[in-house]
């Protein structure tokens, strides 16, 4: 067997072991181990995925000395291994350009608890990619849920405790309705590995046996991830959490953690219950109502927002309904036009947060919109972000968000009974989000006499923050690597996803 | 300007304050009738208090039930909302429960040949007498390895979330001793004669859990009932003595480490078809079933550990 067979899983036990290891190490070091290990994993999922659309096939590794319906069992292909190698570039990124306001924001001494987190946090995305077990991927989805939780409140201050509060609770309500329609798979079908559960709801559909719980089953498990993943009546928690987290936690928590449930249910849909059983069962139609409601309602909230971090948090609730909306066509058009908004919602999301943290620093640690005027001024690069970071959000050519709308558009276009409502959609919420991130770029490019303010701020350039700015430049290069390199990557995606199930 | 008297003298004359205020280099009004430009406000610290008092009493007022109708009708709608709602989730779960498989049926989907595998070879393939034992730490130790670790970062957030850091909260500390029993003496008699026992118990109780019921994760609560039982008796001085947060973390860091990496070994092994090098034994002695034993006490440390560190946490927010 080739080497690189063995990686996806060495991966996953080296960022389990990072954690314990940073617990045990100073600040420094801790820093240093976390870092270490994420580019490593990066370096070999880069490893897999290469291994995999060479020779164009999935691979199942076997956990232990006993084969999978009695072991645990892992399987990737050149989706999963694309989505771990993507994970560990904005996790990187992320967390590299959130090191000044880590060390200003928390607690020396616990530093190193939080790069634990971050470590089983990896480990535990790592393990929903990869996984071909519905109870692995439930244990791993509780580490994700309290590294979450972590992450969120390591900024004690009052309105962070509240926050990871609200999430423990909307997000452990989510894991016991995932954990319940678990079990109701597990007694209709007897197994849970994905394929051979598979092959039981394919024969139990046919023949039309236990046709209740297993409907019972599918509604469980897509409202408990709709829940955690923040669709949108489920979204209360959300602003807070994004808004005011730490730098690194906001731009992990929206780019990555609610995009590793949302994988799971691409998983369940795909692996686990059968796409065309799904579709029979309508579920895809409730996700498709309430994903179009988020569009709207998120961007609606976002307009309201008058904090610019927490906009950006209403505007991922508008995003999530986009990726929603995707899975609710019920065709495969709409899958990978979801697959790819992941990514570029991903991508660009995190370049917001890092982009407006730069903007704050310049205006005295405001974050209102009075606050901000002229800030794209004083901070050159961070403005130049915002501004691609909107531009994509918005959907202008070039930008990430145009590819992942334009998939969405022609999904919406070869169904029958939801385009015209998909497409209204989409429009409206395009002008939606051009309405909010437009008047947030012209207030940061508008100089600050105009507003009435008088102090003379501090201004940022690169040499004040080599590491963050590198970070921005990164970001604002993936972001146009989305744009303009679509075509392989959804080729790869296409491809990926036939192997998938 | 006068020859007769010196500069100094002049200066005092009504004279000279006339020749000043005509040519206006003087204004002799000037920071007495003019309104004093405006001081920036000062609240005194009983200011701020009568105004948060106000603001509470303002807000009281506005979410008042009593007082305010709309409020009061939106908590009964809510209320009759959630409880039907529940009526409802409850009755459509039970519903499709009534839809499921008989329990206890012989040709349930469950008893397939999985079980059976698992019941009819689980000694003979894993070494250990003990069913479960087998399945969660040699066919699914995956599974558990994640759940270890589910452990592990829950106690890690807790400290995130209580810990405080002793050069900071001294005081803090200091006051959360005040109410800890002193001198005791039923329970600290009671603790003497039962510690011990519990903490043997529980280490048998690890030990054993491949030949019977036990293992890990009941034997390291056990362990841990029995520390944090010393603790109630006999305050944190004496359990600091053995037991710090330091302490913890490196004992669970080495179990999770010992336990990543045996199986690190054999799932490599396992994968790439190269024969496991560890030994069954034999079955019902107690070094058999490989490493299995081992991973128990590790499972059994981090267990012990989380519900001791979980305790202190609560109670005092450091140790």
């Amino acid at each position: 067997m080739e080497v690189v067979r063995n990686f996806p899983f060495l991966s996953i036990i080296m960022a389990l072991f990072s954690g314990p290891l940073c617990s045990v190490l100073g600040r420094q070091a801790a820093k240093w181990v976390n870092t270490a290990v994420i580019s490593l994993i990066g370096v070999m999922s880069f490893a897999v995925l290469l291994f995999t659309v060479r020779t164009g096939d999935f691979y199942v590794y076997q956990m232990g000395h006993f084969p999978a319906p009695w072991g645990n069992e892992i399987r990737f292909g050149q989706l999963e291994a694309w989505m771990a190698l993507f994970f560990c570039v904005i996790m990187l990124l992320c967390m590299l350009s959130g090191r000044r306001e880590l060390a200003r924001e928390t607690e020396p001494t616990k530093q190193n608890l939080y790069y634990a987190m971050v470590g089983l946090l990896l480990s535990s995305l790592l393990a929903l990619i990869y996984t071909n077990d519905m109870f692995t991927a439930y244990v791993f989805v509780e580490i994700n849920t309290i590294s979450a939780c972590g992450l969120i409140m390591i900024r004690e201050n009052g309105r962070t405790l509240e926050a990871a509060m609200r999430y423990m609770i909307m997000s452990l309500l989510g894991s016991g309705l995932l954990l319940m329609g678990l079990c109701f798979l597990y007694d209709l079908t007897g197994h849970l590995l994905m394929s051979n559960i598979r092959e039981s709801v394919t024969a139990l559909a046919a023949s039309g046996e236990y046709h209740v719980p297993l409907l019972v089953a599918i509604c469980l498990m897509s409202v408990g991830i709709a829940i955690k993943s923040a669709l949108f009546p489920f979204h209360a928690w959300l602003p807070d959490a994004y808004g005011y987290s730490t730098l690194s936690s906001s731009a992990i928590l929206s780019s990555l953690v609610s995009k590793g449930y949302i994988f799971l249910l691409v998983k369940i849909f795909y692996r686990v219950i059968g796409f065309d059983v799904v579709r029979e069962s309508k579920v895809v139609n409730v996700l498709f109502i309430f994903g179009i409601l988020g569009m709207i309602l998120g961007s609606v909230f976002a307009i309201q927002e008058d904090n610019v971090r927490r906009m950006i948090a209403y505007s991922s609730v508008a995003q999530i309904g986009y990726i929603y909306m995707g899975f609710g066509l019920g065709t495969a058009a709409g899958m990978i036009a979801s697959l790819y908004h992941i990514l570029s919602h991903a991508a660009t999301k995190s370049l917001l947060f890092v982009a407006a943290s730069g903007l704050t620093d310049v205006s005295d640690e405001r974050t209102d919109f009075l606050g901000l005027t002229g800030a794209g001024y004083r901070n050159k690069l961070a403005g130049l972000a915002f501004t691609v970071g909107s531009l994509s959000m918005v959907g202008i050519p070039a930008f990430s968000g145009f590819i992942s709308k334009l998939l969405f558009a022609q999904a919406a276009y070869e169904t029958r009974h939801k385009m015209l409502l998909a497409l209204v959609a989409l429009a409206i919420s395009t002008i939606l989000n051009a309405v909010y991130f437009m008047k947030t770029v012209i207030r940061l490019y508008t100089p600050g006499w105009r507003a009435g303010l008088t102090v003379a701020q501090a201004k940022i350039t690169v040499k004040d923050q080599p590491l963050k700015s590198a970070m921005l430049v990164c970001f604002i290069m993936l972001n146009l690597f989305l744009g303009l390199c679509s075509e392989p990557l959804v080729r790869l995606m296409i491809e990926g996803l036939e192997r998938f199930a | 300007m006068s020859r007769k008297r010196t500069d100094e003298e002049y200066r005092r004359t009504v004279s000279f304050r006339l020749k000043q205020w005509l040519d206006g280099s003087r204004d002799p009004y000037l920071d007495q009738v003019e309104m004093t430009p405006k001081q920036p406000y000062v609240e005194t610290p009983e200011v701020q208090e009568r105004r948060a008092r106000e603001r509470e009493r303002m807000l009281e007022r506005v979410y008042d039930v009593g007082r305010n109708t709309r409020i009061r009708e939106f908590h009964h709608l809510y209320q009759i909302f959630s409880v039907l709602f529940c009526l409802l989730l409850v009755l459509a779960l039970l519903t499709a429960v009534s839809w499921l498989p008989t329990v206890g049926a012989k040709e349930r989907p469950v008893n397939n040949e999985v079980a059976a595998r698992y019941i009819e070879n689980g000694l003979q393939e894993t070494g250990a007498v003990n069913i479960v034992t087998g399945m969660i730490l040699d066919y699914r130790a995956f599974d558990t390895l994640g759940e270890s670790h589910v452990l592990f970062a829950a106690t890690c957030t807790v400290l995130i979330l209580l810990r405080r850091d002793k050069k900071k909260r001294a005081r803090e500390i200091e006051s959360d001793r005040l109410y800890e029993p002193k001198n005791d003496v039923i329970l600290q008699t009671a603790a003497r004669v039962l510690v011990p026992p519990i903490i043997i118990f529980g280490i048998y109780v690890i030990l054993c859990g491949h030949l019977g019921p036990g293992g890990g994760f009941s034997g390291g609560a056990i362990i841990g009932a029995g520390l944090i039982l010393y603790l109630c008796a006999f305050g944190f001085e004496k359990t600091e003595r053995f037991f710090t947060a330091k302490t913890y973390r490196v004992t669970s860091f080495c179990a999770l480490a010992c336990y990543s990496l045996s199986k690190c070994y054999s799932f490599y092994t396992g994968a790439n078809g190269i024969e496991s090098a560890i030994p069954l034994g034999t079955p019902g002695a107690i070094l058999s079933s490989g490493l299995i034993f081992v991973l128990n006490i590790c499972v059994g440390v981090v267990v012990a550990g989380t519900m001791y560190t979980f305790y202190c946490m609560f109670r005092k927010g450091g140790y």
